[in-house]
């Protein structure tokens, strides 16, 4: 393989401006890397004459002088994104073909800044799950293994495909979506740096909706200084979308590597849940160390609502999912299961549209909100929102940023978390009170387990705190000196 | 509180889900252990606290009244699973 | 204010009814309430539809502030209550025309409150009616049954396109009070220039919520403010006129004293009238109740108006129906009859004044406005904005009736000619040679003529003076029709010395 895939996109830009090669060779270097990785499932739609064709827009660019933030930069789109001439199915059957007559904001933020689209990636139905064993395109299987073995384990979710995908370098960057962590624990397993933006950063125009409230579009990168370079090329705000923030995108990725001297890290008590792997307890402790010799005040602090955050998360996210996927009934377009009559066909067409988690999740949402229910569930999860906010509040009176640890464990195996619906759920304890509260978030790789597998910690910010939350990613980074890569296992497969 | 055979029967088609029979069961355990698990939320004193709708504190942006939106028939159409003279065509719906 | 009274009598006496409406307005606006898309109705189906109206994924709504406005506009202008902090909801429920699987809508935290109108049910008979409540809400699209034996044809043109729904309280009581506020209603909207009001291209549509009890119970309920001292109701959807309002009522009512004689109980449910049969029936098996789900829509935010804003909207509204028609019997000395004719229709009112304007006397305007004018179009089936005869040329007839120069019955004569070939109303006189005779000399001539001519006449007309009108009609008939009749009576009762 070429060294040209090994690249971060900081050093790929470089290349790219000192002519040391095109945006062209960049991307069927890419092309290459993903015809060869077709084992790990990530990619699942080709659009690789349009890669190329950007690409070689994008070299004109650059000799024009004309170079974007991430002028020729191989960009993987998860199949959440509309994108315009590529199929956008939320890896849902009920999409069919789906052929979106509109682009994301998102995704035409990034080509404004010179990215080149490279392929769809696989996820999560609907951006449902934690594992990307749910897709009408099968499962994503992450490119790490545990040391000295074969089982194929699960990249996390729901921007699986996404974190497979800049993991085992099929190209430099990738759009995701974090709705309870789906950006930033399959980073973490997949031993890559996730970014879950401020609420309303990043536009979610043209993004197929999951809980709109709690969607946030954000980067998977190979670097912190990547995520950040990414983020102001995606971030801004969007007449389309009522709820984008009207605010200045500042240079992020000037922020990473400024010093933490004296900045005031909490450490949070709740976030010690019972039965967490010594393993992530020592790494959290070890990067409570690292910050401290950056120069940084670290104190423990209480978030005393954060174990009613999961929870509450699944009563607001099915209920809000229920409303979103109501739109998918197979009369406008989509996959139309005809039946006799109205109503059957409805039934048909969403009852084998929607794979089983979709469903359960669209089940609960409509009971949480029917007659009856409302008060007891939605309206009182709505009141726990309010008071998590309310401790993150509190808590960054006296403290800059959060650490924490990203996920309650490493990557596990197919099925291994399927059987009950609450143990996959718990996988996104640690991520989702920054989705309640719209607080942004980002998973950085720190260590790796006993078996080889990636582990990751968590900075939490204030809204609107991310440079911040890079100054103190990148010293961790810097601190941590993760490098460990995936032994190239598909190639050979 | 429980969720019975038949609600879960009740929801599936508020929602328009065709469920088969046999899988009400299943389902209806399911919920159950959700809603379980969710019940925990007893414990937190929401007395006085406002609900939160959004993680943003504007209030509604305003658009100006012009048309934006070309009505283009053929991009509205495209992805139709059937369709006529310009209609989208449905089973029929009859009140 | 009076109360008219409407009985219904039933086989254990006597009934009332008590009516509540709840009326969709099309807000009047350019484009869609929370998409680009037109609200002009091409005759292209689906050429009107944003990618939001067809509820693509990842679409989002983004509100039009002139829909807003026109909302406060409203508001204001039934005298009620603006919510500084309104919601916006979602009501969930599948139907083909509604492409996201929920309406957008205002459930809990409307933008206008409570206000209340005054409504003149007949003549001289006014009752004021509550309102409850007013809310933004999309339109849904168009299902076409018959256009295929086995598929239903959707045009989403009209998805998403702003309407205002009005809720009222249930003060009213009989079929023509429910008729009577809506067309109140609409002439305030008509007028405000926030809804078009044209029931025949849905521009207003009404629900009427029925039921009946037994005379007395009514006033205990406005007392109490209780609704179990009224029947149950039910809800009689999508009724799109006048008519068609009050024979609704009217057979509901019927129906639901029979099943309350025949020791039945009244079912709460939806119902629609049946236009051909005129009967109603029921919309929906009580098994399939729908169940909303409404919830705040988290695409959106919360709708807080700015009160300098809603004082600048205040600023701007315009003489609405009941104001103008009190200006009009002060400020021209008109009727009550006549004023609130002239005030019934935005545009009558304007003609009318129009017509004022040129100098013309007010009541003789009024008189020609309501009844030659409006006679003539009634007849014709033509609407006062396509009236061949314009303001001005009726207020040019009137000046040549004033000044002497032309009969009225002349004057009826010029008026037909104005509305079959137009023309100015002085030169038509001069052409058509309907000047009046109003010279003494000219006349004095023809009446001792006609005294000479008719001797025995003029002596029995001493003792029956009432006999004069004799004389009068042959100088008429001697002037060939021009003779000023004021001038002639004068002439003649000095001659014949009466
Ligand atoms: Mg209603
Ligand atoms: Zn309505």
């Amino acid at each position: 393989m070429s060294k040209l895939i090994e690249f971060t996109l900081t050093e790929a830009l470089e290349g790219l401006e000192k002519g040391e090669f095109t945006a062209r060779e960049l991307t069927q270097t890419h092309l290459d890397a993903i015809g060869a990785a077709a084992p790990l499932n990530a990619f699942i739609t080709d659009t690789s004459e349009r890669a190329l064709s950007m690409a070689d827009a994008s070299d004109e660019r650059r000799k024009k002088g004309e170079a974007g933030l991430i002028e020729g930069a191989p960009i993987a789109v998860k199949d959440l994104f509309c994108t315009v001439g590529a199929r956008t199915a939320a890896a849902s059957n009920i999409l069919g073909e789906f052929d979106p007559p509109y682009e994301s904001t998102i995704t035409a933020n990034l080509w404004k800044e010179g990215g080149v689209m490279i392929g769809k990636v696989n996820m999560d139905e609907f951006a449902m799950g934690s594992s990307n064993e749910h897709s009408r395109y099968g499962p994503v299987v992450s490119p790490w293994r545990r040391d000295g073995k074969n089982d194929k384990l699960v990249p996390g979710g729901s921007s699986g495909g996404s974190a497979a995908a800049v993991s085992a370098d099929l190209c430099l960057g990738a759009p995701g979506t974090d709705t309870g962590g789906s950006i930033r624990q399959p980073a973490a397993f997949t031993g890559i740096v996730g970014v879950k933006p401020t609420y309303g950063l990043c536009s979610r125009f043209g993004v197929v909706a999951f809980a709109s409230s709690l969607d946030h579009p954000g980067p998977l990168a190979k670097t912190v200084e990547d995520s950040a370079i990414l983020l102001r090329s995606m971030a801004g705000h969007d007449k389309n979308d009522s709820t984008s923030l009207d605010v200045e995108i500042p240079d992020y990725a000037a922020a990473v590597g400024r010093s933490v001297k004296g900045l005031k890290v909490g450490v949070p008590a709740e976030y010690q849940v019972d039965g967490m792997p010594d393993e992530i307890r020592d790494l959290w402790n070890q990067g409570v160390e690292w910050l401290k010799e950056a120069g940084a005040e670290c104190v423990d602090v209480s978030l005393p609502h954060t174990k009613y955050a999961l929870p509450a998360y699944y009563i607001v996210a099915p209920a809000e999912a229920s409303s979103n996927l109501a739109r998918y009934d197979g009369m406008r377009y989509g996959a139309r299961v005809e039946k006799d009559g109205l109503v059957p066909t409805y039934e048909a067409t969403r009852g084998e549209g929607f794979g089983a988690e979709v469903q359960r999740r669209v089940l609960i949402g409509t009971y949480v909100l029917s007659a009856g229910y409302y008060d007891a569930y939605y309206l009182k999860a709505q009141k726990v929102r309010q008071r998590i906010l309310q401790d993150f509040r509190d808590t960054f009176e006296n403290v800059d940023v959060l650490l924490t640890p990203a996920t309650p464990s490493a990557a596990f195996g197919f099925g291994e978390r399927d059987a009950d619906p609450i143990q996959m759920y718990l996988n996104d304890i640690f991520t989702v009170t920054a989705n309640l509260a719209g607080v942004p978030a980002i998973s950085v790789p720190a260590g790796l387990d006993n078996q080889g597998l990636p582990l990751g910690l968590q900075l939490i910010a204030p809204a609107l705190g991310e440079e911040t939350m890079f100054a103190a990613a990148g010293a961790l980074e810097k601190a941590a000196n993760f490098s460990a890569k995936p032994k190239r296992w598909w190639e050979s497969a | 509180m429980s969720v019975t055979k038949d609600e879960v029967r009740h929801i599936a088609h508020l929602a328009r889900l065709r469920v088969s029979e046999d899988r009400l069961d299943t389902l209806a355990s399911e919920l159950n252990g959700i809603l379980d698990w969710i019940e925990q939320l007893d414990e937190v004193d929401v007395e006085g606290v406002e609900a939160m709708t959004t993680a943003v504190e504007s209030s509604l942006p305003m658009r100006e009244d012009k048309v934006t939106a070309a009505g283009d028939r053929d991009a509205v159409l495209k992805n139709a699973p059937k369709s006529e003279e310009g209609f989208f065509v449905v089973p029929k719906a009859v009140e | 204010m009076s109360e008219p009274r409407y009985l219904i009598p039933g086989a254990t006496g006597d009934w009332e009814v008590v009516l509540g409406l709840e009326v969709h307005a099309q807000v009047l606006s350019t484009a869609k309430l929370f998409s680009g898309a037109s609200t002009d109705f091409g005759a292209q189906p689906n050429s009107q539809v944003a990618l939001l109206d067809a509820g693509l994924p990842g679409t989002l709504p983004v509100i039009n502030r002139k829909c807003v406005e026109q909302a406060i506009r409203t508001g204001l202008g039934l005298k009620a209550q603006i919510n500084e902090w309104s919601r916006f909801d979602r009501k969930n429920y599948f139907y083909p025309d509604l492409p996201l699987g929920y309406q957008i809508s205002q459930f809990a935290h409307p933008i206008v409150g409570e206000g209340e109108i005054d409504v003149e049910v007949e003549e001289g008979e006014w009752i004021k009616v509550g309102i409850e409540r007013l809310h933004l809400e999309q339109d849904a699209g168009k299902s076409i049954h018959d256009l295929d034996p086995a598929s239903t044809y959707v045009d989403l043109n009209r998805a998403g396109v702003a309407l205002m729904e009005i809720v009222s309280k249930p003060h009213m009581r009989s079929p023509a009070a429910a008729a009577a506020f809506v067309r109140t209603l609409r002439e305030i909207l008509r007028s405000l220039g926030t809804c078009g009001g044209d029931m025949e291209k849905g521009q207003m549509r009404a629900d009427v919520n029925v039921s009946v009890c037994k005379p007395g119970q009514y006033e205990k309920f406005r007392e109490t403010d209780d609704f179990s001292h009224l029947g149950t109701r039910c809800e009689l959807k999508n009724l799109n006129s006048m008519r068609f309002i009050q024979q609704a009522i009217e057979y509901e009512a019927r129906r639901q004293i029979e099943i309350i004689e025949d020791g039945g109980k009244v079912d709460q449910e939806t119902r629609l009238f049946d236009t051909v049969k005129g009967e109603t029936r029921s919309m929906r098996s009580k098994e399939e109740a729908h169940d909303y789900r409404y919830f705040p829509d988290p695409d959106l935010l919360p709708l807080v108006l700015d009160p300098a804003w809603i004082k600048e909207i205040q600023e701007s509204l315009p003489e609405l129906p009941n104001e103008k028609r009190e200006r009009f019997e002060k400020d021209y000395g008109l009727s009550a009859y006549d004023a609130a004719v002239l005030t019934s229709d935005t545009d009558r009112g304007r003609y009318y004044e129009a017509v004022v304007e040129t100098g013309a006397d007010p009541k003789l305007a009024a008189n020609w406005v309501n009844n030659e004018l409006y006679g003539r179009l009634n007849k014709e089936d033509v609407d006062i904005a396509d009236s061949p005869v314009s303001a001005a040329q009726i207020g040019g007839v009137i000046k040549l009736i004033t000044d002497g120069t032309i009969s009225s019955k002349a004057a009826k004569d010029v008026f037909e000619i104005l509305w079959e070939k137009g023309g100015d109303p002085a030169e038509i006189v001069e052409r058509e040679g309907l000047k009046q005779v109003s010279d003494t000399g000219e006349l004095e001539a023809i009446v001792d003529k006609i005294i000479a001519e008719n001797p025995e006449q003029a002596e029995q007309v001493k003792e029956k003076p009432k006999a004069m009108g004799w004389f009068v009609g042959q100088v008429m008939k001697a002037s060939g029709g021009k003779a000023n009749p004021q001038a002639v009576n004068e002439i003649l009762r000095k001659k014949l010395g009466l």
